[in-house]
């Protein structure tokens, strides 16, 4: 696997004291302004060995550019969050890693993404193949109008898998694994739509998990539970970690903090500051960050 | 509330204060809701009621007039009318009484006004006889006689004898009628398949060749072989009809003439003057039985509808088995594969617009394409030697394969709008889901999309066959007759005939009921197919609705 420091040209600089003194919205005013600033990378991020790794990415909406020069390795079996206010450009950064953003029209990006080196925006790149190899949840539980054993194993399905002695282990550990198993097991042939809207969004990261991708995307995946299930997801998350690699998009700054290893804020579609979450959340380099992160600005 | 506040302010003007209540537009949707309902239960009980008792045994009353004439029939219809006598205009009554007798009193209707009526009466002896020609007959029995010997004498004997005595005759009668139509049906089929054979060794190798020339002879042979066996069927019906032969019942029509209706002329008779309630209901649903089940008699004027209810049928399914998976992928390309662009807006718009064209326009082009030009062609490589031999086209003529086709074509805007809808209405969030576990766009589409869209796209087909079952316009150009008995499935090979005519019963509507010499007498019978037709799209509709329900349940789940 190749090192970050050899494959992944690292534009962000790292931070000199003196920027820190700097008042908060300096840097946010200047992307308010449009002109781009550096990013500023923790060197522990960089010290990972990263499972995905982003390259100086942009893309474009028509003739509206959504992401500057995203920069930013993903580490491998941690958990990732993504902050920054609304429009951002975190949900549109995750749906491009598994080239979601192709569904949609007059969608321009230049600059690459690498999955354990992999270009994944090579015109040769077999997408269907690449998502198989990753995972998603979306804001909203989007169970599919089909019973829960096919929702979780719909993933393999479409793969051609028809053993039914291997889907009903991958539907059992899957489950299991989103901590769902328990309450359906005595249904599993039932309509998902029937189930509340913890127990859906869960369902949808067993779907997610089934496949064992190697990347698993979440976007706001508690934003539409109450607290209860939002609880559940997060525990979810913590165990997830570890086994594989896991980008979260979030709101909620707490949620980010108690559920990620690193933590990366974003604004305007430039990536500002990547690093620890502890560091990002106790001693982050910018006043910026800070500012969001404690819920000053944004 | 607060009696501090200033008065000077109003907050809303009366006027403001009830649209913003609503209870005006309660009114005015709950309204105009009323007033739909009312017309359309208005319109389906009256052909409920008018259609449901037109086979119920109605009394026959006798009736004097003030000149002499007495008149035996059913009364039909009572009305009042403003008459100018002398004295002034003066509201009097009259009714209408169904008198029938046609051969001898040119009419099967007659209006009495109430005031030239010198008396009436119910004779118990009457009755009603339907005949196999000539239409029905009201008259009191006499006699029954077989040849010239007096079976029975007067007229409740006379009865009882004809009641034993007829339900053989018309089993007889049916025997005989199955021969003419199936076995002498297949001589003639084997017959033509020859002469067929024979035109087609000719075309083949030439007028001269041995193959012409055996296929002739063989033809030969079995010509001489039919003759024989429609010599050997002559037989057989003769026996048939020996026994039925001489039986006549003699009776007395209202005006003092005697009239001999002979047995195995007779359909069916019955004194409802007489008839306990349970003996009506006998009546009736033999009437219905025959109705249904039959083949129509007397141009359609009496008799069963059993073939247009087949061809009304098969049309509308197989209408529904053609438009609905061209117009769902139709439907399927413009909604998920097209771009969105101008092309895109422009077919739509042009697809919606299809929807007002008036359906004779696709009658004609049905007829133009699919019988001249496909069926035409068909004709030219698959059936010269009938072309030839019979000069008469096969497929290139209306049938129901074409009508079927016109009328998917006619209901195929429906469901590619009705199909786009249902698309549409399938959130993305599912596709997206679908997207993001690596299936391809078909996998999508054919686990996600199709079955979440089901029981839209179903709507959209329930109204296109309901809109088909009663299209006429256009059937008349590509195949719909007026008498077609030969269904389009029958028993002999390859027992599917796509090509043949057929009946159908909006056409029967309008065929008996503006087509027919005598439209009131025929107005009952159009109230009971109309009935008929309403009852069969209401059928399948509910079949469709059925399957919608079932789907909507596994698939369409409130969410939340």
């Amino acid at each position: 696997m190749p090192t970050p420091s050899d494959s992944l040209p690292v534009a962000a600089s790292l931070a000199p004291p003196a920027l820190a003194a700097r008042p908060a919205d300096d840097r946010l005013a200047a992307v308010a302004a449009g002109r781009d600033v550096p990013s500023e990378v923790h060197r522990q991020v960089l010290d990972q060995a990263p499972v995905l790794e982003i390259d100086r990415f942009n893309l474009w909406y028509g003739a509206k550019q959504a992401l500057h020069a995203i920069t930013m390795p993903i580490p491998h079996a941690r958990v990732t969050a993504l902050v920054g206010p609304s429009g951002c450009g975190k949900s549109t950064l995750l749906r491009s890693v598994n080239r979601l953003n192709d569904l949609v029209q007059n969608v321009r990006t230049t600059g690459d993404m690498r999955l354990r080196g992999e270009s994944i925006y090579d015109p040769r790149m077999d997408v269907i193949e690449l998502r198989k190899r990753m995972g998603m949840v979306f804001q909203k539980p989007n169970p599919f109008p089909m019973s829960i054993y096919e929702n979780v194993v719909y993933a393999l399905r479409i793969d051609g898998e028809n053993r039914r002695s291997v889907l009903d282990e991958v539907c059992e550990t899957s489950l299991r694994g989103a901590a769902l198993w328990d309450e359906v097991k005595d249904r599993l042939g039932e309509s998902a739509l029937g189930l509340s809207g913890g127990q859906q969004q869960r369902l949808c990261i067993a779907r997610a998990i089934a496949a064992e991708p190697e990347v698993l995307l979440l976007d706001e995946p508690c934003s539409a539970l109450d607290p209860i299930a939002t609880g559940k997801v997060e525990d979810l998350i913590q165990e997830l970690r570890g086994t594989y690699s896991v980008l979260i998009v979030t709101h909620n700054m707490q949620q980010a903090s108690r559920t990620s290893d690193y933590t990366a804020f974003m604004y305007l579609g430039r990536l500002i500051e990547y690093g620890p979450t502890t560091d990002i959340f106790t001693k982050p380099i910018l006043r910026e960050t800070e500012a969001y992160v404690t819920g000053r600005f944004g | 509330m607060s009696s501090d506040a200033p008065r000077t302010r109003r907050l809303r003007s009366p006027y403001a204060a009830l649209t913003a209540q609503g209870e005006p537009w309660l009114w005015l949707t709950g309204g105009a809701l009323g007033w739909a309902v009312a017309m359309i239960t208005g319109l389906l009980g009256l052909i409920v009621f008018q259609g449901a008792r037109t086979f119920w045994p109605v009394p026959l009353d006798e009736i004097r007039l003030d000149d002499g004439t007495v008149l035996l029939g059913e009364v039909s219809a009572r009305e009042r009318v403003v008459t100018d006598a002398d004295g002034g205009p003066r509201p009097t009554s009259r009714r209408l009484l169904r008198t029938e007798n046609f051969e001898i009193t040119g009419s099967h209707y007659r209006w009495c006004d109430d005031s030239a009526i010198s008396a009436e009466s119910r004779p118990l002896h009457a009755a009603a006889v339907e005949r196999l020609e000539g239409g029905r007959f009201h008259g009191v029995p006499l006699r029954l006689r077989h040849g010239d010997e007096v079976v029975a004498e007067g007229a409740a004997a006379a009865w009882e004898r004809f009641r034993a005595e007829h339900p053989a005759i018309v089993g007889r009668g049916a025997e005989i009628r199955r021969i003419d139509r199936v076995e002498r049906g297949r001589l003639q089929r084997q017959l033509r398949s020859a002469r067929l054979a024979t035109t087609r060794a000719r075309l083949a190798a030439g007028a001269d060749s041995p193959a012409a020339v055996a296929a002739a002879a063989a033809e030969q042979d079995l010509a001489a072989r039919v003759a024989v066996a429609e010599r050997e069927l002559d037989r057989r019906t003769d026996d048939l009809r020996r026994p039925s032969a001489g039986w006549v019942l003699d009776c007395s029509t209202s005006d003092g003439r005697e009239v001999a209706l002979p047995l195995d002329r007779i359909v069916r008779a019955w004194q409802p003057n007489r008839l306990s309630w349970w003996g009506k209901l006998g009546v009736y649903a033999g009437r219905w039985g025959e109705f249904l089940g039959e083949e129509p008699r007397e141009a359609n004027s009496a008799g069963g509808v059993f073939p247009a209810i087949w061809g009304t049928v098969a049309l509308t399914l197989i209408m529904a088995l053609v438009v609905a998976p061209l117009g769902v992928l139709a439907a399927l390309y413009l909604r998920e594969y097209a771009d969105r662009g101008p092309l895109t807006a422009a077919v739509r718009i042009a697809i919606n617009n299809l929807a007002g064209v008036p359906s004779i326009v696709y009658g004609a082009f049905g007829l133009g394409f699919f019988c001249y030009v496909l069926g035409g062609s068909i004709d030219e490589v698959l059936f010269q030697p009938a072309l030839v031999a019979d000069g008469q086209p096969t497929f290139g003529t209306g049938g129901l394969l074409w009508a079927s086709l016109t009328l998917a074509l006619l209901t195929l805007p429906v469901v590619i709008v009705a199909t786009e809808e249902a698309l549409a209405a399938v959130p993305n969030s599912m596709r997206e889901g679908s997207y993001a576990c690596g299936a391809g766009k078909w996998q999508t589409i054919r686990r996600i999309v199709l079955p979440r869209a089901l029981p839209g796209i179903l709507t959209g087909l329930i109204l296109a066959m309901a809109r088909g079952a009663g299209e006429v316009a256009p059937l008349i150009l590509v195949g719909v007759k007026k008498v077609a008995l030969d269904l389009p499935i029958d028993g002999t090979f390859p027992f599917v005939h796509p090509e043949r005519e057929f009946m159908h019963l909006a056409y029967l509507i309008y065929d008996v009921g503006f087509q027919s010499p005598n439209a009131q007498a025929a107005r009952p019978l159009v109230f009971t197919i109309t009935l008929l037709l309403v009852a069969i799209i209401a059928a399948l509709n509910l079949t469709a609705i059925w399957l919608r329900s079932r789907l909507k349940r596994r698939y369409v789940a409130q969410q939340f």
